[in-house]
């Protein structure tokens, strides 16, 4: 087998190089085997689960119920999409780490895997973990709960949606398509040139990884516009911005960042693909180029962006912190004015992502102020929290475990920030595993057990029923413990000296601590498997812990007042709202579940193929940009802009569901409301729980 | 079909408006050509002095975004709330964003030791 | 001055217009928030600009490639053009005839097109002169800047005839209303954007 690609204008580049088992049968040395053998496996796992995937949907005949809901301009089932995008990325991204870990443990004299094989690891994993893990959890959450939150029927743009759902699920089949075909850049997730550029990595590693941001960016931007838009065109009647559930401040405040948090990243990588592909001169090492501009283009994007991914997250913990304690969130002007102020200074910040390039200590001072500041309103936030459990009836569940646990772990990962946004100190420990410590422990604690608590608090809502709570527990315990085991010790290997994404190492004192930190990462994976049993258990009991009537947890905002699942249109009629935690209110005047005095026709807006072919024509359109297959580039180009013209033209966008229906459905419910026995929080974890609540004895806490 | 069924103003009342808004569009042209005579002809024909001349056409570009922005999209302090916060925000922001570029490449520039690609004007 | 509740950026249709101001609240906000990260893409590029006018690499720089009188030509064209859309945005609210809007729009297209005829002339003579993107920073800054403006422009034009196709097809019902409002916006937009470019690049350079 030659190196030579198969036939150039027809495939581009791809060539029997590309298969990731070539090297390993061209040059048989031990070390590509080994490294041969694991990226074959990857393939193998991706060509075979693709296949397997493939073949159940044919064999029960589920084309047309996923056909379905791909089309669907659903706010609730393109989040749930989304979700389930976060979920598998989230596997694959989480094994990368385990293989970093294991390959670290035996890393002293080198360790197994190649310093390129380690070096895409990390590429993948910080690619998938932000862009195609985090961001559509956090998208797929506000996309299932914001709206119902805010009393409306649907987004403001809901083809758009599907549109962005499409771009960003294109992303992800590019990345994992660079197991199985190439490789996968070796750049990191933020892919800093010259390296990135074509002289160093000519190959398809740093293309991949600059389509798919572009692919996920775009989707993200479109995504902001449309939570903005929603959030302020489309809110209840009566709902003022200061009556909106955290949830949805933490959303709207998300979208913004998103809007303008976006733009920079597009410009580094088309400037990138400009210079890799044509030839252009922004960040090469001669003619005029400076590398210096991506990173500050880039940080630009990744500072905010980090701040989009953390504050759903608040916006969660604020959901569950209240309902949980059974009691009104404490300090709510507060949390929103900390919101906003984390929105506004975390543009004023990026620099401290570079402290030691270069630049005088007068704006590195000028930026570590900055960054320290915005410290302050967090700290407001967490106490907001504790005070809002302070004398309330607190109830263990699993999402209020990952809270708590949020409160202490996320306090020590924003401390470890406070001493990073100090120039002098960071120049010590910057590009050390310290730093991989410190994000890791703000995104874990902070970020991932925000999305899995969300994901564990609204999954009834979604489903229409209860996911099984010892499972729960007990990945929760696994991802705390695991955590802690896997990344403490990383704070000292830092400042040891163990610098960041280096495969092997030759200090043996650093081979007690990385034992420990691969301890963690196996009780991550255990909490990773418990997390898949948990579905699976939920899913065979599913008849018993049913929670038709749709408020399993006493919840205090407006998405618990309909049905679980929840009826295409969210609510029959449209609430009028007054306050902030209207349906407690709601309930507590026994003003809930009553049936309204006139239905009217609902006017929902009709499938589109818009969704599927934004996705499809993006990842040809990448595939082919990749791979050079300019054919398929042009097709792509074309297919994309006859598709928006297509949809200019198009007309009967919408159909009507008759108040007929409207009304059988609503007073269907009602009936199983009034047929169901409410339920103290005692019980609210057994299948006695239909998702009715009794109102709590006189004398709670408010 | 253009829509007349919903049409309650008089014929005269329409003319009015009319009349309004196109005075808007032609003051809109009629200075935003202005604003772009006098800086092409300030640089043709090279009177000032450097540092004055970008001054005064960068003010000038100023001015005439704010014209385009008053009389083309009707922009104004009659606007809906979150259209203004809008506007306020995305200046705010892009202001950051470009004049941070701007200091942090310039501070980059002035601290290397061979000379770079910036103007020696750094303070 | 006008008492007119102004819903919406660009020019408001009225009541008159039923179903299609209500909608247009939410879509053109909707579009003026994608206008706005639109402008910081713009921004970000400028940015690059302004801190790469230096990087010419002992190659040509901008006195060597700039023509004060094209971009002076390009600039009136644009300016005209924008006047000739509101011309057709007062004909769509005003309800004047369809073949009144329509040719007010053609006009403006004219417009437009001649703006990228001057524009892609000036960029082939750059190139004749050895302003090639591959020789520079510079260079490479200034072919993302100005043409990026100019695939914007383009676009405009391309969505311009989509929506006179549609008129053809349908009339001027709500979803072709709601496309030229649209298009004002952004029409109006990338002629304060070139406001900048030709003050900032052009002039700029030229000084």
């Amino acid at each position: 087998m030659s190196t030579a690609p198969f036939s150039p204008p027809l495939l581009g580049r791809l060539g029997w190089d590309s298969l990731p088992f070539y090297h390993m049968l061209q040059d048989p040395t031990r070390e590509n085997l080994v490294n041969g053998c694991i990226a074959g496996g990857a393939a193998l796992i991706v060509v075979f689960g693709t296949i397997i995937v493939f073949a159940l949907i044919t064999k029960y005949r589920k084309w047309g119920i996923l056909w379905q809901w791909m089309t669907s301009p659903d706010h609730k089932k393109i989040g749930i999409m989304y979700v389930v995008i976060a979920l598998v990325m989230l596997a694959r991204a989480l094994i990368e780490a385990w293989l970093m870990r294991l390959q670290q443990a035996f890393g002293l004299g080198g360790g197994f895997l190649s310093a390129n094989h380690f070096a895409q690891l990390f590429s993948t994993h910080g690619t998938i973990m932000i862009f195609f893990m985090v961001m559509p959890f956090l998208i797929g959450l506000i996309n299932c709960v914001m709206p119902q939150q805010i009393g409306a029927r649907d987004v403001s743009f809901p083809v758009l949606n599907s549109i962005s759902l499409g771009l960003t699920a294109a992303g992800a089949a590019l990345v994992m398509v660079s197991l199985v075909l190439g490789h996968f850049s070796t750049g990191g997730w933020f892919g800093y040139p010259p390296y990135t550029e074509a002289s160093f990595s000519p190959g398809v590693g740093p293309d991949y990884w600059i389509w798919a941001l572009v692919l996920s960016g775009l989707g993200s931007t479109f995504t902001g516009i449309n939570f903005a838009v929603t959030i302020y065109k489309e809110r209840a009647p009566g709902m003022k911005l200061m009556h909106m559930p955290l949830f949805t401040w933490t959303s709207l405040c998300t979208a913004i960042m998103m809007i303008f948090a976006m733009p920079p990243l597009t410009v580094a990588m088309g400037q990138l693909g400009l210079d890799r592909y044509l030839g252009f001169h922004f960040f090469t090492n001669t003619l005029g180029g400076n590398m210096m501009h991506f990173a500050n283009l880039f940080w630009l994007f990744g500072h905010p962006e980090v701040y989009i991914l953390i504050l759903p997250a608040f916006g969660v913990f604020s959901e569950v912190f209240a309902t949980f304690s059974g009691k009104a969130l404490f300090g709510y002007k507060s949390l929103v004015m900390a919101t906003m102020c984390i929105a506004i200074l975390s543009f004023t910040v990026w620099l401290h992502h570079y402290f030691t390039m270069g630049q005088g200590a007068d704006i590195n001072a000028v930026f570590g102020i900055a960054s320290m500041l915005i410290g302050i309103p967090t700290g407001v936030k967490i106490y907001d929290w504790m005070w809002t459990m302070f004398r309330g009836r607190v109830r263990f569940t699993t999402p209020m475990i990952y809270s708590i646990a949020f409160i202490f772990l996320f306090v020590l990962g924003g401390m470890s920030g406070i001493l990073l946004a100090n120039p002098s100190i960071d120049y010590q420990v910057h590009n050390t595993v310290f730093l991989v410590a410190h994000f890791h422990n703000v995104a874990v604690p902070g970020v991932l057990f925000g999305m899995l608590a969300g994901y564990t608090f609204w999954f009834p809502k979604a489903f229409g029923f209860r996911l099984n709570e010892r499972w729960g527990k007990l990945s929760a315990w696994c991802w705390i413990f695991g955590f802690m085991l896997a990344f403490f010790p990383l704070y000292a290997l830092g400042i040891m000296g163990l610098p960041r994404r280096s495969a092997g190492y030759t200090q043996s004192s650093y081979v007690p601590l990385e034992a420990v930190a691969f301890v963690g990462a196996c009780l991550v994976v255990a909490a990773l498997a418990a997390l898949v049993i948990q579905i699976w258990v939920s899913i065979r009991d599913r008849d018993q812990n049913r929670v038709p009537a749709g408020d399993p947890w006493d919840g205090r905002s407006l998405e618990w007042a309909n049905a679980a699942p929840a009826p295409e249109y969210n609510f029959a009629v449209i609430p009028t709202v007054s306050g902030r935690d209207s349906f407690t209110t709601a309930k507590e005047n026994g003003t809930a579940y009553r049936k309204p005095d006139k239905y009217l026709d609902i006017k929902v807006p009709r499938n589109s193929v818009m969704g599927p072919a934004a996705g499809a024509i993006g990842f040809f359109l990448a595939f082919g940009l990749v791979w050079h297959i300019w054919w398929l580039v042009i097709a792509g180009f074309i297919a994309a802009v006859a598709a928006m013209i297509g949809r200019g033209f198009a007309r009967d966008t919408t159909r009507t569901i008759p108040a007929a229906q409207v009304r059988w459905e609503y007073e269907r419910w009602l009936d199983v409301v009034a047929a169901a026995h409410a339920i103290s929080r005692a019980d609210e974890n057994k299948p006695v729980n239909q998702g009715l609540a009794a109102q709590p004895p006189v004398g709670a806490a408010p | 079909m253009i829509d007349q069924t919903h049409d309650t103003e008089s014929a005269a009342a329409r003319q009015r408006g009319w009349r309004r808004e196109f005075r808007s569009y032609a003051w809109g042209v009629g200075l935003a050509l202005v604003l772009t005579l006098v800086p092409f002809a300030l640089v043709n024909w090279g009177v000032m002095a450097r540092k004055a001349l970008f001054i005064t056409i960068g003010a000038f570009a100023l001015v005439q975004m704010i014209v385009h922005f008053r009389f083309f999209l009707h922009i104004g302090f009659h606007q809906k709330r979150e259209d203004l916060q809008l506007i306020l925000f995305s200046t705010l922001l892009l202001f950051l964003m470009v004049a941070g570029t701007i200091w942090i490449m310039a501070s980059l520039a002035g601290r290397m030791a061979v000379p770079m690609h910036m103007p020696p004007a750094y303070p | 001055m006008s008492h007119e509740v102004m819903h919406h950026p660009g020019i408001n249709l009225g009541p008159a217009h039923g179903e299609a101001n209500e909608i247009a609240k939410t879509m053109l906000f909707g579009f003026w928030a994608f206008l706005m990260s639109d402008a910081i893409l713009f921004g970000m590029v400028f940015a690059s600009y302004v801190t790469s006018v230096h990087a010419t690499a002992g190659g040509p720089g901008p006195k060597d490639l700039y023509n004060i009188r094209s971009a002076f030509i390009e600039t009136l064209l644009l300016l005209a053009s924008s006047f000739t859309f509101g011309m057709a945005s007062l004909a769509l609210k005003y309800k004047h005839s369809k073949t009144r809007l329509v040719q007010w729009l053609l006009v403006t297209l004219l417009l437009g097109m001649a703006f990228l005829g001057f524009e892609v002339h000036d960029f082939l003579t750059m190139i004749a002169k050895g302003g090639t993107p591959e020789r520079s920073g510079f260079i490479s800054a200034f072919f993302d800047l100005v043409p990026l403006h100019g695939l914007h422009v383009t676009g405009g034009c391309i969505w311009l005839i989509c929506l006179i196709g549609q008129m053809a097809r349908y009339g001027i019902d709500t979803q072709v209303k709601l496309g030229v409002l649209r298009l004002a916006l952004f029409w109006h937009f990338l002629d304060i954007v070139w406001i900048a470019i030709f003050t900032i690049v052009y002039l700029g350079g030229l000084a």
